[in-house]
């Protein structure tokens, strides 16, 4: 199986792999630097494996049919930057409402607006937990490298499938764009997680209705269960209501699926943590720049580890705390003003000072810039 | 040992496609580790563009190339701008049909375009030269390796002009170190 | 029984706690009787349906419904209709749009999916006015008429529904009123048997809105205009322009066949299993 030949694929590629391997078989998308690589290749991969591709009018229009193949059964997926991701807020919200699973891709470049198309940023944080109105929660995981982005993605297919929600995979344009050596697991080790279909009689099937995990089962067009689908909120059965405690109970358990299910859906990386006494806290791209730091730090003495949290929302308030316990100072590098440091300082309550180190020029953080940042603590 | 790569020069160049190349030979058919990037403009020709591998026995985390090994310039702009990126006893190699001010007496200068267009009558070629060369210069790769990853990553029907480019290069390299070193 | 407590029975929902948002003596209630009567003429079965709204008056139509049934967001709706066709080819796909829904805000949408030739039957209810958020002018309140954001006047010009879907490339285009309620039976029941993309456009009347703000009177008075200024298509052939004014052209004003998007793709993947 050539699917099993070490290969250098660019971080978009092994997107593109993990989608297929994960069972998506519907992509629907629009041309945008620095993710459009993730477009081309589905176009070509998907027709083979009897998938579907299509390049729509906008992200709007892309965010819409995806949403329409997964109600229709079919596991799909759609990949854009900034500008692209602004506009798919809107049916992302829809998404989330309505409880259909699917997977987005944003790829970060330099912004806001059209911002700087071709250089790296992480400025999407907070758009990404937020960027939807309303009270919602959502997934979102971020790869540092080639065969993380392949893993990454497949994790997101099953989070989704598994809690009916749409999951987000965010890298930046140096991971996106980056080559590296990564051998694809062979289709039978991949664990690949499919939604729960209702197994009721149709005449019994009640389409929202809450059970352990918060988690109904889905029933796909065509499987015989007519139901309805709304982005308004809506009863057990599916129709609108503004009653109070049907609303309360819809939003509650939306909420509660994710928060019951954290254990599961979050994932970070410790790096040389063991003994240390600073901790760099880092995503994406910026866990490379860490970790070289960190390699480098300890050749000086300094007990330096890394915290690299591949999920970034939920945030992973447990384990950021339990290393804010141990810890003098936690350095926050990142390629936006302080984006994800807020979050670590909102858990802090005194344990250890935050230090951020902010990057906003298009271009990635050095562990040079670390080393000197770790002088304030040293 | 981190061996860093850049090849810079301007976009339409084939910068990008030769580090993809080099990254391949060193990382799939050598087994070494490899991380290799690019930063590019909005311009698919003309405009500033770098690519750049890394090469290592050990696990590559920072992606990125900041003390050069080895640059590659195949513009004067490119050479001007990196340059000082070079460590001491990094390599500098530049196309001696674009650029006419070389900072060091050390560099290697080839001309690749040159060669390109007189030896094989296909300017475009001039990257896979210039890879070749770098090949036999830095030997950090090794040539059967390239060769493989070239033939590998060109179409088909260009398969034989870009081996005679690789050997254009291999020979060119061969006669610009002797040169350095004597 | 009668025919229309039949069909009632059989295709509106019995989960679904009656009354419906609709104004009393709204033409979106008629429409929904045209489009139970001719997809029962079709012979569809209720499984393989997919109906599709946006957001307004007419985005609240499929909940009544026993299909299946999606009420999406403002403007998108042609956008997830064409993933569930593109996913599912075999069910059938009808969406319900207003005229500011299908023309203003999912404008782009529509003419997009006209021109690929999704597989799916839109179906606009043009009552030339935002009727839910209050009476707004849309992309077809006619030129110097009133609206709540046109206290004025509109001093816009309005779109031609059909004759932007014939432009943009759909397969099957036909318009009527809904007070010629069988005569859209018909074209419905045409529209959903047609393969590619199919448009029927449905006068109607917002006499709550527009009907108010423009002094036109009671949704019976509506209906009446809707009667006395309908010309069907062959006839409206042999006027002027200036004779047309003001008038409802209907009837189907294309029909043809182009290649359509799922069929075409179904060869791509063909193609794309010989070369791999």
């Amino acid at each position: 199986m050539a699917e099993n030949k070490t290969r250098l694929l660019q971080g978009n590629e092994a997107i593109v792999e993990g989608a297929i391997a994960a069972g998506c078989r519907f992509f629907a998308g629009y041309p945008i630097t620095p993710a459009t690589e993730i477009a081309e290749g589905m176009s070509v991969k998907l027709p083979i494996v009897d998938g579907t591709f299509v390049q729509m009018e906008d992200e709007i229009g892309s965010m819409g049919a995806i949403i329409g193949a997964s109600l229709a059964g079919v596991k799909s997926m759609t990949a854009t930057s900034g500008p692209g991701f602004s506009l798919m807020q809107e049916n992302l919200g829809f998404a989330c409402i309505s409880e259909v699973p699917c997977v987005i891709a944003n790829i970060m470049r330099g912004g806001p607006s059209t911002g700087l198309p071709t250089n790296t940023a992480q400025g999407d944080v907070m758009q990404m937990r937020w960027g939807t109105h309303g009270d919602h929660p959502i997934i979102v995981l971020c790869p540092y490298s080639v065969e993380e982005c392949f893993s990454v993605t497949l994790k997101a297919f099953n989070l989704s499938e598994r809690y009916r929600v749409p999951v987000i995979i965010t890298t930046d344009e140096v991971v996106a764009h980056m080559r590296e050596k990564i051998t694809l697991p062979p289709a039978s080790s991949l664990e690949i997680i499919d939604r729960v279909r209702p197994n009721v009689p149709p005449d019994w099937f009640i389409p929202f209705e809450d059970n352990s995990l918060g988690v109904p089962p889905m029933s796909v067009f065509g499987d015989g269960y007519r139901y309805h689908v709304t982005g308004l909120v809506h009863d057990v059965r599916g129709f609108p209501t503004s009653k109070p405690d049907e609303v309360d109970g819809l939003i509650r358990r939306l909420h509660r699926k994710i928060d019951k299910g954290q254990g599961y859906i979050q994932e970070g990386e410790h790096f040389l943590t063991d003994d240390a006494e600073v901790v760099i806290l880092a995503y994406g791209s910026i866990g490379r720049t860490a970790k070289q730091a960190a390699i480098l730090a300890r050749e000086n003495g300094q007990k330096v580890g890394v915290f690299r949290p591949i999920t970034l929302w939920p945030f992973m308030r447990k384990a950021v705390v339990d290393i804010l316990k141990n810890v003098r100072a936690v350095i926050v590098p990142e390629m936006n003003m302080g984006q994800y440091s807020r979050e670590v300082k909102r858990v802090d309550q005194g344990y250890a000072r935050i230090i951020t180190l902010n990057k906003v020029n298009g271009q990635v953080i050095t562990p040079e810039e670390i080393l000197k940042k770790l002088k304030e603590v040293y | 040992m981190r061996y860093e790569v850049r090849l810079s020069g301007s976009g339409g160049q084939g910068l990008i496609l030769i580090g993809i190349i080099l990254a391949e030979a060193a990382g799939i058919y050598d087994g070494k580790n490899v991380v290799q990037t690019q930063s590019y403009g909005p311009e698919a020709r003309g405009g500033a563009s770098k690519s750049e591998v890394i090469i290592s026995d050990g696990t590559i985390y920072y992606p990125k190339a900041t003390q050069l090994d080895l640059l590659l310039s195949m513009t004067q702009k490119s050479c001007d701008e990196y340059y000082l990126d070079l460590k001491k006893d990094g390599m500098l190699i530049v196309d001696s049909t674009l650029v006419h001010q070389v900072p060091t007496n050390q560099a290697f200068g080839i001309p690749f375009t040159h060669l390109a267009k007189e030896e094989l009558g296909k300017p475009f070629v001039a990257n896979i030269i210039a890879i070749g060369a770098i090949a036999r210069i830095s030997g950090i790769v090794k040539e059967a390796s390239l060769t493989e990853a070239v033939l590998k990553r060109v179409p088909p029907w260009s398969a034989d002009l870009n081996k005679k480019a690789l050997q254009i290069g291999m020979a060119e390299g061969k006669k610009a170190a002797a040169k350095i070193s004597g | 029984m009668p025919e229309y407590t039949r069909l009632i029975h059989q295709y509106l929902r019995h989960d679904k706690k009656f009354p419906h948002v609709w104004c009393p003596g709204c033409g979106n209630g008629i429409l929904l009787g045209s489009l139970i009567r001719a997809i029962h003429k079709t012979g569809l079965s209720k499984d393989d349906i997919v109906l599709v709204s946006g957001i307004g008056c007419s985005g609240r139509l499929p909940v009544y419904v026993d299909f299946n049934t999606v009420h999406t967001t403002h403007g998108r709706a042609l956008t997830f209709a064409t993933g569930i066709k593109l996913a599912n080819p075999a069910l059938h796909v009808i969406v319900i749009m207003g005229d500011g829904d299908s023309m203003a805000i999912g404008g782009n949408h529509f003419i997009h999916a006209a021109r690929r030739n999704i597989d799916v039957t839109a179906i606009i209810l043009n009552n030339s006015i935002y009727g839910m958020t209050g009476g707004q002018y849309s992309p077809t309140t006619p030129y110097g008429m009133k609206a709540s954001t046109a206290v004025y006047t509109s001093i816009e010009q309005s779109f031609k529904i059909s004759e932007l879907a014939v432009t943009a490339g759909a397969v099957f285009v036909g318009r009527g009123t809904v007070y010629h309620a069988k005569f859209l039976d018909g074209l419905i029941e045409k529209a959903i048997e047609k393969k590619g993309f199919s448009v029927v456009e449905a006068i109607t009347h917002c006499h709550t809105q527009y009907g108010r703000q423009n002094r036109l009177g009671s949704a019976v008075d509506m209906m009446k205009w809707q009667r006395d200024s309908a010309v069907p298509l062959e006839k409206a052939a042999k006027m002027s322009e200036k004779e047309l004014e003001g008038k409802i052209v209907t009837g189907i004003l294309v029909d043809k066949d182009l290649p359509i998007y799922d069929k075409e793709y179904k060869k791509l993947r063909e193609r794309a299993k010989g070369k791999a």
